[in-house]
């Protein structure tokens, strides 16, 4: 048998390869539906969120958290492994340009005055928890007990994971709804969330809120955090940031 | 084999007598080649990326896992890395001849195509087909233009500076729903892989059983056939 006996072959895998190009069509299908998807989404995620929404409150498996924007907290931790502290080594220390360098344990913290915020929660990947309670003290009243050196202008935060780092400038640091929290959802703030210590900034995207806090040092200007070095923006309000137009949260 | 007796009775006709046969020990069956090396490798590497870019994306979305790993930056970078770059063996197996032609296979669709498809909707035996059926056919289209959906939206993501708002946001609803969808569909690629040890074989070995070459895929003509 020679080549010539099967024309069919040059057409590339005899019969097999002719008839309609049903193939392609389903490749350019998906292309099509994925950018109508695009341009729709705004529409489906709303009727989404309404359904799911529904439906999540009835849902004993929990398993709709596991769906796109099921809601919830999620988990994002920028090391391998964070060690757990408790009420017997916690530490918060403050220092930089302060006058009183210190420390804080833990029960030295729920001595002070707290202060309890109902807001929502919102992800600069854009998960939102609404109206989830936070109680701590006021960052402000810390710095006022250390003491703030006139040429201070920003605070750094340092976390117990050993990697992650914000700030804030000193005029967000001292507003009033910005935490050191202790609670959140009115229990002890859980080792997944942070705790037993964390910081709580309400009006700006949850990167902003470091966990595991242990550190707070008052400096001359603003050091951009773990994520500000990685492109996120370090005046992080929500809705007016990061290219996002998420409605604010306070 | 329920296909027609036209389509099946030329396949038989165009197959010549294979002269050592008779000679090869019993233990033997007769084996015909199915894929080549330059296809098994251009498999194992987009197999690779894909499960490289799965599990990643597992450690950025599911708590448990994103508890367990942490590490959420190389995860992110780990995630962008094996997703653009997994078209690439495919683009790159474009140079060999035997994956151009098996491309052209998938592409077309013959009435066998349509009577497989029917059958296995109403899960019939009698279900002809060539050197692919028409599951595989539909699943290599449907991955290959998901793959480029995700790669596009994944894109609008990553460079925030490419698209306006509302677009990224699209592009994320789209991202997560197909992300969700993907896995799923691979996940029924798998299964079947496991239920089918010979076709299995066919891919890590480049050769299968004729036996079974002519059971599953009777409209199948080898590259055997040819001298």
């Amino acid at each position: 048998m020679t080549r010539d006996d099967r024309p069919d072959r040059a057409a590339g895998g005899g019969r097999d390869g002719q008839g309609t190009p049903v193939g392609r069509r389903v490749v350019l299908g998906m292309l099509a539906a994925g950018a109508a998807g695009v341009a729709t989404a705004p529409l489906l995620q709303r009727a989404y969120d309404s359904a799911l929404g529904a439906a999540a409150q009835k849902d004993p498996t929990g398993l709709s958290g596991l769906l796109p924007g099921g809601g919830g907290f999620r988990y994002y931790s920028v090391t391998g492994s964070v060690p757990e502290k408790d009420a017997h080594h916690y530490r918060l220390t403050i220092d930089g340009l302060v006058r009183h360098r210190g420390g804080y344990s833990l029960s030295d913290l729920r001595r002070m005055p707290q202060t309890r915020l109902v807001r929502d929660v919102q992800c600069v990947t854009g998960w939102r928890v609404p109206g989830t309670p936070f109680e701590g003290v006021r960052l402000s009243a810390l710095l006022d007990a250390a003491g703030v050196r006139p040429e201070a202008r920003a605070v750094r935060f340092t976390c117990f994971d050993g990697a992650y780092s914000e700030s804030l400038t000193l005029e967000q640091a001292r507003r009033d709804d910005v935490l050191v929290a202790l609670r959140m959802q009115d229990e002890p703030l859980a080792h997944a969330h942070g705790g037993p210590v964390r910081l709580y900034v309400a009006p700006m995207y949850f990167y902003k809120s470091a966990k595991w806090l242990s550190g707070i040092t008052v400096t001359e200007q603003v050091e951009p955090g773990y994520w500000e070095d990685r492109g996120y923006d370090v005046d992080a309000w929500v809705g007016r940031s990061n290219g996002r137009d998420d409605a604010p949260t306070t | 084999m329920t296909s027609t007796p036209g389509s099946a009775g030329r396949t038989d006709a165009t197959m010549p007598p294979r002269p050592d046969a008779p000679s090869a020990p019993p233990a033997e069956r007769p084996r015909v080649p199915r894929f080549t090396r330059a296809e098994h490798r251009v498999h194992r590497a987009t197999a690779t990326l894909m499960a490289v870019c799965v599990l990643t994306a597992g450690c950025l979305y599911l708590p448990f896992l994103a508890e367990l790993v942490g590490r959420r930056a190389l995860m992110v970078t780990v995630h962008e890395w094996s997703g653009i770059l997994l078209p690439v063996p495919l683009l790159l197996g474009l140079g060999s001849r035997a994956l151009r032609t098996d491309l052209t296979r998938l592409n077309r669709y013959g009435p066998h195509d349509r009577q497989w498809l029917r059958a296995a909707l109403r899960r019939r035996g009698g279900r002809p087909a060539g050197k692919f059926n028409a599951g595989q056919k539909l699943y290599a289209a449907w991955i290959a233009g998901a793959v480029l959906v995700m790669l596009g939206t994944g894109l609008l993501m990553w460079f925030t500076s490419l698209a306006p708002l509302v677009w990224r946001t699209g592009a994320t609803f789209v991202h997560d729903w197909l992300a969700l969808a993907v896995v799923l569909v691979i996940a029924g690629h798998v299964w079947k892989a496991f239920g089918d040890p010979e076709s299995r074989r066919g891919l890590r070995t480049g050769s299968v059983d004729a036996q079974w070459a002519r059971r599953e895929h009777p409209l199948w003509e080898h590259e055997d056939n040819t001298p």
